[in-house]
């Protein structure tokens, strides 16, 4: 149980992560899978951002160690860890992943903007945005030797 | 032996920027044909900075020739504060080819979009086009793990757009598109999650670095976790089986531009970066990596040359056909890296040389013919041999080298890879690499005896010669799979440079 507790950042990412898919791959409604697969993208967000926290760190922003707020944070971190992390004593979260993550956010949303408008299209030629049907339609034409070009 | 040398010509300011102009070059070209007023401009742009892009793909290699490795410090920024590109011979055979199929993509795409895509998208489609390029050459040459990924999407997202464009012709583009989106949305996520716990382990991104503190850590759960998760993501965008089947659909109903391009490059792309990560950063001297590549890449590539050559020998649509028979190509080059000696390596990378020149061949015959025709079956093309004899007889060549007919680029490849698994004491991979190439015959011979001993039925629509701007291209790459075929020095010494440079002097 303890160790459930302690890696409790890793229980909710595994939750939406799996969460995601399963919407992604339950449903044939097209908007809904896009919904799936950005839950799923995000769950990768919390994955790196949770990996970056250092406990008891802050906002990686230098701090003058002079001024009320470092005094402040310095104080808040206590004489040990200021022992340890020297005369700052205030300890930074890794920006990295933070970094990272900003970027694949970005990733995240022009595909988001792809698939919804590829699904705006696929209504336009199809006039519906369920899977089944879409299929249904296909196979009719295939069984006929068809093509239809898009309107 | 032709060396590297004998092709690098450029001013030192160009040959010192190089890994970065490969990638901004078209990047900006996408950027320029975005906003250029008609289609003939893009068209213009397009071939432009996939030349240019050739061009420094060859200032390249001439560095590699003579450096061995080209690092390149993106802003002067050295790792592990900055992003750095790495280019090997490796990287350089993939940058070469990438560049030069899609400069004969974007040479065949002035006549071809015309009949494909909508006339008031050619322009962005020549964006998205050049996007595509730029993304792929990028990883390539990167030596971070997290940039590839960046560059995985960039090229990814233009794809689904440019599959999606096939839409006027016909409307299944757009669920083929859909499919794949979300396929290859999902492969990309793995493999960010997986970089994410090797990050987590080593504190890098770096591949180089990640390599070297991989091998301190031992049996660590969580690098195995990362390297599955890698494995499974990039497989997803390999089409490795038996993650492959958003590719049928895609290759079929897309405009044959794309099939061109996406068959000879993109997936050899993601699967170069898998390689990349077996040899170069989970060596496979450790445990986990030789089991995976024994017991799990080497069958599947096995059941991948066999399943899916069955399957394209009972497929009734022309393209899908092809499509089917790349992810039983990509089986072959598979089998040939599962073996894990240099010798097997190149083998592989040979035969990844020859199937995209044999595959951009067939695809652009196919295509060339399909401008003014909207045949699809294999009885649709029932007489075209006789229609339209330059085309459909560069789709001969391509399609006697994809069985492995000596003479041709294919049958080297397939030899040598023969010869490696004969040398590793692998006798099944000889018995699979025998059987798939008799489904090959199979399959090209079904589609060849559609084009040339069928008559086509009374009434039906007839095939026309594909245009000269088709054919000039076409059978330039028809000429290079017979040349390779007789004299193979060029791509082996290539794909030889390349594995050494992978395997770093292992056996």
């Amino acid at each position: 149980m303890s160790a459930v507790l302690t890696h409790f950042n890793y229980v909710a990412v595994i939750v939406l992560m799996m969460g995601g898919l399963y919407i992604l791959l339950s449903t044939g409604n097209l908007v809904r899978r896009m919904i799936g697969l950005a839950i799923f993208q995000t769950s990768t967000g919390l994955f790196y951002i949770s990996l970056g926290k250092v406990s008891g760190g802050t906002a990686a922003i230098t701090l003058d160690a002079v001024s009320a707020e470092g005094q402040a944070l310095a104080a808040r971190a206590g004489a040990e860890q200021v022992a340890r992390y020297g005369v700052e004593g205030v300890i930074y979260s890794n920006p990295l992943p933070h970094v990272l993550i900003l970027t694949a956010i970005v990733v995240g949303v022009a595909t988001l903007a792809v698939g919804l408008a590829i699904a705006v299209r696929l209504r336009e030629a199809y006039g519906t945005i369920e899977t089944d049907e879409i299929q249904a339609l296909d196979r009719v034409l295939t069984a006929a030797g068809q093509v239809e070009p898009a309107p | 032996m032709i060396t590297f040398e004998a092709f690098y010509a450029a001013p030192p300011a160009l040959t010192a920027h190089a890994p970065a102009l490969l990638v901004v070059g078209p990047l900006i070209g996408a950027c320029v044909a975005a906003l250029s007023p008609n289609s003939r401009w893009a068209w213009m742009i397009s071939v432009g900075s996939t030349i240019f892009a050739v061009w420094m793909a060859l200032c390249l290699a001439g560095e590699v020739a003579r450096q061995g490795v080209v690092n390149y410090y993106m802003g002067g920024f050295a790792p592990p504060l900055g992003i750095a590109f790495r280019i090997d011979a490796l990287g350089v055979m993939m940058a070469l080819l990438v560049s030069s199929v899609s400069a004969a993509a974007a040479l065949y795409s002035g006549h071809a979009l015309d009949a494909e895509v909508r006339s008031s998208k050619h322009t962005l489609f020549q964006a998205g086009f050049l996007l595509c390029v730029a993304g792929l050459l990028g990883l390539v040459s990167t030596g971070d793990a997290f940039n590839a990924f960046v560059f995985l999407e960039v090229s990814s997202i233009g794809t689904y757009a440019l599959i999606a464009a096939g839409e006027r012709r016909d409307r299944r583009a757009l669920p083929a598109a859909f499919n794949y989106l979300i396929m290859g949305t999902i492969g990309a996520t793995f493999y960010v999650i997986g970089v994410g716990f090797l990050y987590a382990a080593t504190g890098t991104l770096n591949m180089a670095d990640i390599a070297a503190r991989v091998v301190t850590l031992g049996d660590s759960r969580m690098v195995q976790a990362g390297f599955a998760f890698i494995v499974v993501g990039l497989g997803l965008k390999a089409a490795m089986f038996p993650l492959h089947g958003w590719l049928p659909g895609a290759y079929a109903h897309a405009p044959s531009l794309m099939n061109i391009f996406l068959s000879a490059t993109a997936t050899k792309a993601a699967l170069y970066l898998m390689v990349r990560f077996l040899f170069g950063v989970f060596e496979p001297g450790s445990d986990f990596a030789y089991h995976f590549m024994a017991w799990v890449l080497g069958p599947l590539a096995g059941a991948a040359a066999v399943i899916c050559s069955i399957q394209a020998a009972f497929e009734k649509e022309f393209r899908r056909v092809l499509a089917f028979s790349s992810v039983a190509q990509v089986g072959y080059i598979l089998l040939g890296l599962s073996i894990g000696t240099t010798a097997a390596a190149s083998a592989g990378f040979l035969h990844l040389l020859a199937h995209a020149l044999m595959k951009a061949t067939l695809f652009m015959a196919v295509g060339g013919v399909a401008l003014h025709f909207r045949g699809r079956t294999l009885d649709d093309f029932a007489g075209a041999g006789r229609d339209a004899p330059w085309t459909m007889a560069a789709f001969a060549t391509g399609a006697a080298s994809l069985i492995g007919i000596p003479l041709t680029a294919g049958f080297l490849s397939k030899w040598r890879l023969i010869e490696a698994s004969l040398a590793a004491g692998q006798i099944w991979m000889v018995v699979v690499i025998a059987i798939s190439s008799l489904l090959a015959l199979a399959y090209a011979g079904r589609m060849l005896e559609a084009i040339f001993f069928r008559t086509a039925a009374p009434g039906a629509e007839r095939a026309k010669e594909a245009p000269l701007g088709v054919l000039v291209p076409l059978w330039i790459l028809a000429g290079f799979c017979v040349w390779f075929g007789i004299d193979a020095s060029l791509p082996e010494s290539i794909a030889i440079a390349g594995a050494q440079a992978l395997m770093g002097g292992r056996p």
